[in-house]
């Protein structure tokens, strides 16, 4: 008995935290969805969401989203692989942690610098003959800075999911005659899934949700939805339809969370 | 053959490495740059130090980060390890798998969501934005982590251990500071040091709740860096980097001691 009044004074302070800010911000911001700008409750705002505009723009934020994840994968992959072997690949792994806890605004100020008219890849690429070009406020240099920032994120889960690999599982699959590749399709991989499926869930939400890249190293060209839920709340106020396109990333995000690990069970 | 792909797969390595450092060694470089851009270096120099230290201003932005950095993650700290401590008191599964679920909500949710549902709930609260608004959301987005953090400590641990106190005729406030809080003290520290860095380095969600008038770094440099490039900043990053390097090996050192304990424990 004096258990149960000992948890619940241990409960309160948490329990008050899961209230106020985990299940009272996501109800207001379902509330204030329902609210256009002059603060009349309507569904205009759902309305104007399924309008071309938005609906391009969702869709723009998706195709960015998934370069960007499928790019940080194709690079984290074989890093990670190539980590697990080496000797010490604790620190190994650990170096490739520390540039993610160098403050991401720096991180995407050294690219202004570098993908500047003047900066070392123009030229880098004066030195080997292309010539320089306009790199900054491109696709490309955001989607490259994105890659850049997300791909320790991306090496993490899969070097763990490598790392507890039982390696006579590879050696039974080499007796058994598989070539390299055929051991990687059909044991690597398939034993590692888990771990880029983590991954893609680290990379991909974050990635749909980016605003200071766009407007640091796109210079406002890409619009994600991130930007659009900044642009809305602190630039235009129109708090009404900022949480409409909230409403719409979270249940983006819900889905794709259950999409990554429904097929988890199934494995 | 095998020392041949070997050799690729170092050379591989050796690239990621290059592109993970490049851009923060850059830099650092052109920190010393007499020139004042980040291409073409003229000169060596400590001008940008020497004004980076006479900016009173910035120097005041520098101690409200580490205001706000240290109590809200001292205070997560303190609120996570009573969340985590009732968390594991449910016996029930699926209390506790949900008490899980909610801890996770602002872990997996982007920064613009958290950042702009936390923006309608101080303005609907009262709550000026300004120091603490930004104190409130670091702290509200760090308890998970530190409850993260915390609770494997704690299921690891059995509670006969607490049990043989009480029978020894332990208080509860004896059992839980001699007994409980030493032995997950390991995971105490880890979450108190992620905390930490998770409030220097956010800046999505410090964006959106601070007011005119009170600013963290991270959301400084987006100011300065949107107006361009300005050695000041690169002499920033230089000495946050070293700081940052320190941190990670006192982090290195705590998991190491904690990750030891762990295993012996575990095997």
């Amino acid at each position: 008995m004096e258990n149960k009044t000992l948890r619940s004074l241990y409960m309160l302070p948490y329990a008050l935290w899961i209230i106020l800010f985990v299940i009272a911000p996501i109800l207001l911001v379902v509330y204030f969805s329902f609210f256009d700008i002059e603060g009349n409750f309507s569904l205009e705002n759902y309305k104007n969401f399924f309008t071309a505009t938005y609906l391009q723009m969702t869709l723009n934020s998706f195709w960015y989203a998934f370069l960007i994840t499928l790019f940080s994968l194709l690079v984290a992959y074989p890093t990670a692989y190539v980590l697990t072997r080496t000797k010490h690949k604790q620190l190994w792994l650990l170096l490739i942690i520390v540039p993610s806890w160098i403050n991401l605004l720096l991180k995407a100020y050294a690219f202004i610098g570098i993908f500047g008219t003047h900066g070392a890849a123009n030229q880098f690429l004066d030195w080997i003959g292309i010539g320089s070009r306009q790199l900054l406020f491109t696709d490309f240099s955001f989607v490259f800075v994105a890659v850049y920032i997300f791909i320790p994120f991306m090496i993490l889960p899969i070097f763990n999911a490598l790392d507890n690999l039982n390696p006579s599982l590879l050696y039974a699959s080499k007796d058994l005659g598989a070539s390299k590749w055929t051991t990687f399709r059909r044991v690597i991989f398939p034993l590692t899934i888990d771990g880029v499926k983590s991954g893609c869930q680290v990379v991909f939400i974050p990635a749909l949700s980016l605003f200071m890249l766009t407007r640091l190293i796109a210079g406002n060209r890409v619009i994600t939805l991130g930007t659009a839920i900044e642009q809305q709340f602190l630039v235009t106020q129109n708090w009404g339809m900022g949480a409409t396109i909230a409403v719409f990333l979270i249940i983006i995000m819900v889905g794709f969370m259950a999409l990554t690990s429904l097929r988890r069970r199934g494995v | 053959m095998e020392n041949k792909s070997s050799s690729f797969a170092n050379i591989f390595l050796v690239l990621i490495f290059f592109i993970l450092y490049a851009p923060i060694f850059y830099l650092i470089f052109y920190s010393f740059n007499s020139g004042g851009t980040m291409s073409g270096f003229e000169g060596f120099t400590f001008d940008w130090y020497r004004e980076l230290f006479q900016d009173t201003r910035l120097l005041i932005i520098v101690l409200n980060t580490l205001v706000i950095a240290l109590l809200s993650a001292l205070i997560a700290t303190i609120i996570g390890v009573f969340g985590a401590i009732s968390i594991r008191s449910y016996k029930k599964r699926r209390t506790r798998n949900s008490l899980l679920s909610l801890n996770n909500v602002l872990i997996v949710s982007p920064d613009v969501i958290i950042g702009a549902s936390f923006l309608i709930l101080f303005t609907l609260a009262g709550i000026q934005l300004g120091f603490y608004s930004v104190l409130l959301s670091h702290i509200a987005f760090s308890i998970p982590i530190v409850v993260l953090m915390v609770l494997p400590k704690l299921l690891e641990m059995s509670s006969s251990l607490e049990d043989a106190a009480r029978d020894l005729g332990a208080s509860n406030w004896n059992v839980l500071t001699k007994v409980t809080l030493p032995y997950i003290s390991p995971g105490i520290f880890a979450g108190f040091f992620m905390a930490l860095t998770y409030s220097l380095d956010d800046f999505a969600v410090t964006f959106f709740v601070t007011g005119n008038g009170f600013s963290t770094l991270s959301v400084e440099i987006y100011s300065l860096a949107r107006r361009g490039i300005s050695l000041n900043i690169n002499a920033l990053s230089t000495i946050m980097f070293i700081v940052t390097i320190l941190l990670v090996i006192v982090y290195y050192y705590l998991t190491q001691r904690s990750g030891t304990k762990g295993v012996g424990l575990r095997r």
